[in-house]
């Protein structure tokens, strides 16, 4: 602070945002969404112009601009974990107590890694390359935490 | 041909960890009443400002619409005031263009960010990932970062000891600058025992909390004179938006920033990196120093740890005034990087002046590990 300014009649009040939402998932996130809760499937699309299959699932190819509504293609519930980091501040909007791993994983069948949470292994023990699995939540969100988790598995 | 544009002042408050005994509007009007002493421009309908160009964010200011709280502050009553919500860089650009297009003579441009009124920085940048697919997972700003820190040291082969260096060398130059943050200088030592925020990020490998306020004032070439004798042109600007998706991007180069550079030194009349003096490379943390200077083509691709190796940011005059590292807010560091790159080409800057600087590069960006970045060639 300035050495010099003058601090009086300086009061401060406690305020808060806090406002529920309802947000529509788009059809093709709705899509992708209720196959997950429903199948235990996780959906992705293909451009076939650029060949990529994006998880997750989207209308349009901004690369392309290809319409890909009817594009779907289901990708594996295992992959690999190609990036990480450790969340280690607490905070209120995080998932889990810390620290917990953030993983970027890509499935089997897609071209573009999704981030998720790892867990079933510490921290430390965490590594490039790994072989993880989807653990599916009991209880359903509507959203991405469909699956719980993603867990270490066999390669 | 259209007009050429000058950044002919400018104003600042003191980038500090918690301004509480003043409101957002009251730190603008230190700005704005800074900028009219200096220039002694008007409001004339006539002659005078016609338009305000303000960058908040709604989010850190916890009101939508965050411009509509000010524009008595700006002098915005009964003129044109438009609000630019990412990076208070493209306000410039906008600011810019208005001058350019001949829809404007005077552009007031002016930016706020309270980092510190929220509990958490971290809840905010939250926010700016949508709600199905990413932000439940508690993704922010910082983990974004740890992300793009891991995948761009991998590819580049920085160390912790690269980091290290990098924030040391942030806070002993900002030690220069008289409106840079306060903070305590610190060793690689620290840096290295700094606590694990998001491997591998570390608590003094991210800029802190930081609140400010900035203001300048734009005029066409025909009036410059009118209101300075030392005015720094802007001639190019570029901006690029990469994928949302961060699995969509490569982390560890930016594409989005080349191809805003590109724009950028194509605008200038063909320059490149080779032809720049100065630096000023919006870092929110220590890994983004070098992979920035990959992207605007200071640094050949994957080649950030050789570069820091061989003193490239010394040589090359990057972030002179210790970057946003050593503490902006957020949605203003890229327009800290022009207002540093501003008092350089005037000679201004004092114990931190790069001598016969002509051309100088600022760069911001917006969202989560670099989405959108900004580029702006200014000249004097």
């Amino acid at each position: 602070m300035q050495s010099d300014f003058d601090t009086s009649d300086c009061y401060t009040i406690e305020g808060k945002l806090a406002l529920p939402y309802t947000y529509f998932a788009g059809r093709v996130g709705s899509r992708f969404i209720t196959t997950l809760r429903d199948q235990h499937k996780i959906m992705g699309v293909r451009c076939a112009a650029c060949d990529t299959v994006f998880v997750p699932p989207r209308q349009t190819c901004e690369r392309c601009l290809g319409d890909l509504t009817d594009s779907w293609c289901e990708v594996g519930s295992r992959g690999r974990v190609v990036n990480f980091t450790v969340v280690r501040y607490p905070d209120r909007h995080l998932p889990r107590p810390v620290p917990f791993v953030l993983a970027m994983i890509l499935l089997e069948g897609a071209d573009t890694p999704i981030v998720h949470l790892l867990e079933g292994i510490p921290p430390e023990q965490v590594a490039v390359d790994m072989a993880v699995e989807a653990v599916f939540a009991e209880t359903t969100t509507n959203t991405i935490r469909d699956i719980d988790h993603f867990k270490p598995c066999d390669a | 041909m259209a007009r050429r544009v000058a950044i002919c002042a400018a104003a600042q408050i003191r980038n500090e960890a918690n301004i509480w005994y003043q409101r957002f509007q009251g730190m603008l009007l230190e700005c704005f009443e800074s900028l009219v002493d200096q220039t002694g421009l008007t409001f004339d309908m006539e002659t005078g400002v016609r338009n305000v160009v303000t960058c908040s964010d709604d989010v850190f200011d916890a009101r939508t619409i965050s411009d509509n709280g000010m524009t008595d502050v700006v002098g915005a009553h009964y003129r044109g005031e438009e609000k630019m919500a990412q990076d208070g860089l493209n306000g410039l650009g906008y600011a810019m263009a208005a001058i350019m297009s001949g829809h404007d003579d005077l552009v007031l441009l002016l930016g706020h960010c309270k980092e510190s009124q929220s509990e958490s920085r971290h809840m905010c940048t939250n926010l700016a990932f949508e709600p199905f697919f990413t932000r439940p997972l508690g993704l922010d700003f910082l983990s974004a970062g740890g992300l793009q820190a891991r995948a761009y040291m991998t590819r580049a082969g920085l160390t912790e000891d690269h980091l290290a260096e990098v924030v040391v060398r942030s806070r002993r130059l900002a030690a220069a600058n008289p409106f840079a943050r306060e903070n305590a200088a610190v060793t690689h030592q620290a840096v290295a025992a700094s606590p694990l925020l998001a491997d591998p990020l570390r608590e003094l490998h991210y800029y802190p909390v930081t609140d400010w306020a900035v203001g300048m004032l734009l005029c066409c070439e025909e009036r410059a004179h009118e209101f300075t004798d030392k005015p720094v042109w802007l001639t190019g600007f570029g901006s690029s938006m990469d994928s949302y998706y961060l699995g969509e991007r490569d982390l560890a180069f930016s594409t989005a920033l080349q191809q805003a550079s590109q724009r950028a030194f194509k605008m200038a009349g063909g320059v490149d990196a080779r032809d720049v003096g100065l630096f000023e490379l919006n870092d929110a943390a220590a890994y983004q120093m070098p992979l920035w200077a990959e992207g605007v083509g200071l640094v050949p691709p994957g080649d950030g740890a050789r570069w820091l190796d061989a003193d490239g940011p010394d040589r090359h005059q990057v972030n002179r005034s210790g970057g946003m590292l050593n503490g902006n807010p957020l949605m203003l560091g890229g327009l800290a990087r022009a207002l540093e790159a501003f008092y350089q080409l005037r000679g201004e800057a004092g114990d931190r002046q790069v001598d016969g600087l002509e051309r100088a590069l600022a760069h911001g960006t917006t969202g989560p590990a670099g989405q959108h970045h900004a580029v702006l060639i200014m000249e004097n």
